[in-house]
């Protein structure tokens, strides 16, 4: 056998083996058919460790071909550690095209943040899930939280949004906004802020989510109703921000705190980085934008 | 082409990046139920499986999934061809399959003897191929739910009466439920158990 050296670790394209993307595929169908049900499947190990994104990698490898253009991001990112490393393993294991950019994208991994520009038909979200119960923390026994989803018993979620009102005098989850999906599976939209959560509703783009270390899949098809859980007197409400993005001026986008010093000092930038040097690149100057390239001159 | 190796030819050219296309069409279709989906792979399955109904077979069976076959189909080479192709086993248990093929004009027995998943593992049901005469020329349809925008038509041609008939009942089941992929030749459309069907009078 003459094999070049460099191909001695060849992998399958997009490192799984088929035999395990045609159990993945199965499992991703019948997401689809049953909107927010998580659907049990033989989750492998990855090249990464669990709580890295071992469900989001599995989906996308299963269902990335080679005329896919990928973006990566984490918390809205696609310059950190996790979306950088995800991004660089699928070029190195499909040849895959990858952007920054959330229009040019097909599929989009993403690690707790949808992106603020609205995703279109064609284009796939697939989801890092950590936990995909809603119902985990309030009942640990998977039985019974299967049996809830069975019999459609979510009273228990409503009683831990109500306890919040009771304690705080609002619903005070911020991240991981329990949803309805198509009227009948309460599902977790995996940590997003529930700023996120209004985009996911009758959304254009197929939204598939992955869980590794739980084994799970499921799905929210497009055009789906994804109501997020909330009462007729403490309707539900998103985060809003006093001032815009530092940066580029963005309102109505969510904003990551940064700080600049140990004197208190701070700014809010967008977290979606590909909308917020878009906007730059437009002429949008926000407040402290100036401020940075005058210290630097 | 030698009867005798229809079994062993006619599979994807490519099954690494051709079952990947396939698959991504069908994901497509699941997910926009109504739309029309294309199988661009060339392959050959032995009659009476059409080019889709073929593609879908070679993309999603393998070892795990116990595969049931109209009596037409199992009577031709197509048995063979699953065997050599992906090794899945073939049941006469509808209600154990987890894909059930069907041949252009084949009746459609009762959806209540396919496997319909249980109210805790609704996944674990069967997906019905059904081969049709045409996906267009028929009896207009009203398509909506998860998936389609306001409303989808779709006008099928040869689709089984019994399949209408018993779609009401599927859709009652949920979230237990059959899903069914319509094949006429190479193209393909999905019918998830969220879809409801309204047949327009004409």
């Amino acid at each position: 056998m003459s094999m070049p050296a460099t191909e001695l670790a060849a992998y399958n394209f997009a490192y799984l083996d088929e035999q395990t993307k045609r159990m993945i595929r199965r499992a991703i169908l019948k997401a689809i058919a049953i909107p927010g049900y998580q659907v049990p499947f033989a989750s492998r190990e990855m090249p990464m460790p669990y709580g890295w994104g071992t469900g989001g990698v599995q989906v996308t490898a299963a269902i990335l071909g080679p005329q896919d253009v990928l973006k990566v991001i984490d918390q809205g990112a696609d310059d950190t550690t996790n979306a950088v490393s995800i991004r660089a393993f699928f070029q190195k294991v499909a040849n895959v095209a990858v952007t920054t950019h959330t229009g040019e994208a097909t599929v989009i991994q993403t690690r707790h943040r949808i992106p603020e520009d609205t995703l279109r038909e064609g284009q796939v979200l697939v989801y890092q899930v950590p936990i995909p119960e809603p119902l985990r923390f309030l009942e640990p026994r998977e039985t019974e939280t299967r049996k809830m989803h069975a019999l459609e018993e979510y009273g228990l979620m409503h009683v831990k949004l109500y306890e919040d009102i009771a304690r705080h005098g609002r619903i005070a989850t911020t991240y991981a906004y329990p949803v309805k999906v198509a009227g009948r599976y309460v599902m977790d939209p995996s940590p997003t802020p529930k700023f996120d959560n209004p985009k996911m509703h009758r959304s254009e783009a197929l939204q598939l989510f992955g869980a590794g270390r739980e084994k799970r899949i499921y799905a929210v098809p497009p055009f789906t109703d994804v109501v997020s859980l909330d009462f007729e007197d403490h309707p539900f409400e998103v985060q809003s921000f006093d001032k815009p993005c530092a940066l580029c001026g963005a309102r109505h986008v969510y904003l990551d705190e940064v700080v600049l010093d140990d004197r208190g000092g701070r700014m809010f930038v967008c977290s979606d980085t590909d909308y917020c040097e878009t906007r730059r690149a437009d002429g949008h100057v926000g407040e402290m934008l100036g401020q940075s390239q005058e210290a630097a001159e | 082409m030698d009867n005798r190796n229809e079994g062993f030819t006619g599979g994807f050219p490519d099954a690494v990046y051709n079952s990947q296309t396939v698959f991504r069409t069908l994901m497509d279709c699941m997910a926009r139920p109504g739309s029309l989906g294309l199988v661009t792979p060339e392959l050959m399955p032995p009659a009476p499986l059409g080019v889709a109904a073929g593609a879908l077979m070679l993309t999603l069976c393998d070892h795990d999934t116990p595969v049931w076959l109209s009596p037409k189909i199992a009577q031709s080479n197509v048995p063979g061809w699953l065997a050599f192709h992906c090794g899945a086993p073939l049941t006469r248990e509808k209600s154990e399959a987890r894909f059930a093929f069907l041949e252009a004009g084949a009746h459609l027995p009762a959806i209540a003897h396919f496997a319909l998943g249980a109210q805790d593992y609704p996944d674990r049901s069967t997906t019905l191929v059904i081969e049709i005469e045409a996906l267009d020329g028929g009896r207009p349809l009203n398509l909506t739910g998860p998936g389609i925008r306001d409303v989808t038509h779709l006008a099928p041609r040869g689709l089984p009466a019994e399949l209408l008939a018993q779609w009401t009942d599927n859709r009652a089941l949920f979230p237990r439920g059959l899903d069914v992929v319509l094949t006429a030749g190479r193209q393909m459309i999905g019918l998830p158990r969220t879809c409801k069907i309204t047949a327009l009078e004409v």
